[in-house]
């Protein structure tokens, strides 16, 4: 049954897991100290697990008997989730010395974390499905309450717990019913017993819908959003930077295949949750965040915005909508982490701040972070020549082409609407009275992951079409 | 249907010579044991705490730790018999993959220890 080609196939995933186990053991016998070198060792095996995520082949293996599967799109969305989670822990050092959170276990949960996302992604069952969620959600809540002596960070891990679970729970009667109504839990298998239907039955189809409600949690999707912003603004910031990418980019992996491989037949059938869901969260996005003044909550707010444009592209079902939402997550991911990196340099002398009014004068007192700022803020509003624009334009021709008129012309209205608020905080910057400055000076790391992620958001535009094309093989290789 | 309901005999036994030893043992000590009742003893008995009491109360974190750490070996065991039993069918991948498991557990083992969880004081 399992043989050497098997491991071959999950190498990056093992090579993680002992790297984990190993870097668990170094830290217990040598304590706390060893955590900023147990960071970078981290960061490390993130890059050595990527460079084994390249190195294989790139045409679609299956091992484990149909339990597991890694093509190029499983390689693309490993490298997203890699990269997020290798600059999270970049840009958590600085955070957990300066905390006294700064515990061994912090970087092993990080990889453990990412280990589950990857199992996530090139999750090809349902029980691989719910192991490699599960894995994920369990590192997750921990590293939400890391700050164990701060009330607001225990209450969102507690919280995040309680939903997760539930959202978990739901997930697994949803996928109960699907195995009860087809009688296999492989996702290939299932789309055999599917092949030449035209719509699901009753059952099969309440089994989609709570499948759907449970990855919808994962992603923060509306109407299952409720727990995002006390999460993400309770938990400590890096972590908060963390679960607004990586998490979110696996998520969305698993719900693409999740749908599209065993349920294409039935497409039609699924297809009115995802444009409900996706017409939800980019108006609550785009509404609810108008208020926020808290710019950890503002930036839960924005990326349930953001998860409602990407599942325009999920809604469409075809290679093209795929390929929309890996281009989008990319440029998110571009954004999401210059932002954080950003927001973590927001430190007065009396500790972090966090408010949208702090942030008033930056472009005199620090107009290099103000200008990054601005870039990533301009590019969530979707404005070209910048990044985001491409990932939102991506998307739209997809649900053209797939004749979802109504979806594409609310997306496009949700993101006016959004522009508000993100063009607010580039107005409190540059117009507004300056307070007192951050505490300097900002240190190498966040300068290079700030500069990086601006120069990849700036000039997306010149290496558009290389980087669609790998998008577009990624997502062949998932919708045949 | 015969045949299916005389495989159940033997369980029809146990269950009856269960229930005979059990009125056995509660009516012998009824009769037999010495009685000096005071109210501790009278009292029910859950775990060394108040049986009726507000339900917020605190209790030292350890022995959650004691009973989380008791649900992890327990299981392994739950897992090792059956492994145990059918270890000729199941070949070196069957072997291997339970020692991969134990190794697992092992490294968490030695994290509790060396994190001292095991200490009472």
């Amino acid at each position: 049954m399992a043989n050497p080609h098997d491991y071959a196939t999950a190498a990056p995933e093992i090579f993680l897991a002992l790297a984990a186990m190993a870097l668990l053991m170094l830290g217990v016998f040598r304590g706390n100290r060893s955590t900023r070198s147990l960071c970078w060792l981290a960061v490390a095996s993130f890059a050595i697990a990527l460079l084994l995520v390249f190195q294989a082949p790139a045409e679609r293996s299956v091992s484990f008997a149909g339990m597991y599967v890694a093509d190029s799109f499983t390689a693309f969305v490993k490298a997203m989730v890699l990269i997020a989670s290798g600059a999270g822990l970049i840009m958590s050092m600085g955070y957990i010395r300066d905390e006294g959170m700064a515990r061994f276990e912090y970087p092993v949960l990080f990889m453990l974390a990412t280990l589950g996302m990857m199992m996530m992604v090139s999750a090809n069952d349902l029980i691989a499905l719910y192991m490699g969620i599960e894995l994920q959600s369990l590192a997750l809540y921990v590293i939400a309450a890391f700050q164990r002596d701060s009330l607001r960070s225990t209450e969102a891990g507690l919280k995040y717990f309680v939903l997760g679970a539930l959202s978990s729970g739901m997930l697994l009667y949803g996928c109960s019913l699907i195995y009860g109504f087809t009688g296999a839990t492989g996702f290939d298998a299932i789309a055999v017993a599917l092949k030449g239907q035209e719509h699901a039955g009753i059952g099969l189809i309440v089994g989609i819908v709570f499948l759907c409600a449970g990855l919808a949690f994962k992603v923060s999707a509306v109407p299952f959003h409720m727990w995002t912003p006390d999460v993400y603004e309770g938990a400590p910031t890096p972590v908060t930077a963390f679960f607004a990418v990586a998490p979110k980019i696996a998520a969305l992996a698993l719900f693409m295949r999740a749908l599209i491989v065993p349920f294409l037949a039935i497409s039609a059938d699924w297809q009115q949750i995802i444009i409900v869901i996706s017409i939800a969260s980019m108006l609550l996005g785009a509404f609810a965040a108008i208020w926020q003044d808290n710019i950890k909550r503002l930036m839960a707010y924005s990326s349930i915005g953001h998860v409602g444009y990407a599942l325009i592209g999920l809604a469409a079902g075809s290679t093209e909508g795929v390929r929309g939402v890996l281009v989008y997550l990319a440029i998110y991911l571009a954004m999401n982490v210059g932002t954080f990196a950003c927001i973590l340099c927001m430190r007065r002398k009396t500790g972090m701040v966090e408010g949208v009014s702090d942030l008033a004068g930056l472009s005199k007192s620090n107009p290099m972070m103000a200008l990054a700022l601005a870039i990533f803020m301009f590019s969530m509003a979707g404005i070209p020549p910048l990044g985001g624009f491409f990932g939102k334009f991506y998307v739209f021709i997809a649900a053209m082409n797939a004749e979802l008129y109504a979806l594409a012309v609310i997306g496009v209205l949700a993101s006016v609407v959004g522009a508000f608020y993100y063009l607010r905080i580039i107005k409190v910057m540059y117009f507004d009275e300056p307070g007192e400055p951050f505490e300097g000076p900002m240190s190498v790391e966040m300068r290079a992951i700030i500069g990086l992620c601006s120069i990849v958001v700036v000039f997306f535009a010149f290496y558009t079409a290389p980087f669609v094309a790998s998008a577009e093989v990624a997502a062949a290789a998932l919708v045949p | 249907m015969d045949d299916l309901l005389k495989e159940y005999l033997p369980i029809l036994m146990f269950f009856a010579v269960a229930v005979g030893l059990s009125i056995v043992i509660v009516v012998a000590s009824m009769v037999v044991v010495p009685s000096h009742p005071d109210a501790e003893k009278l009292s029910a008995y859950e775990c060394g705490f108040e049986a009726f009491d507000d339900a917020r109360g605190r209790f030292d974190v350890r022995f959650y730790l004691v009973a989380i750490l008791f649900i992890v070996f327990d299981l392994e065991v739950a897992f090792l018999f059956p492994w145990a039993v059918s270890l000729g069918k199941i070949g070196m991948l069957g072997f291997w993959s339970m020692m991969v498991f134990l190794g697992i557990l092992t490294i968490g083992f030695i994290y509790e220890w060396k994190k001292g969880a095991l200490e009472w004081e």
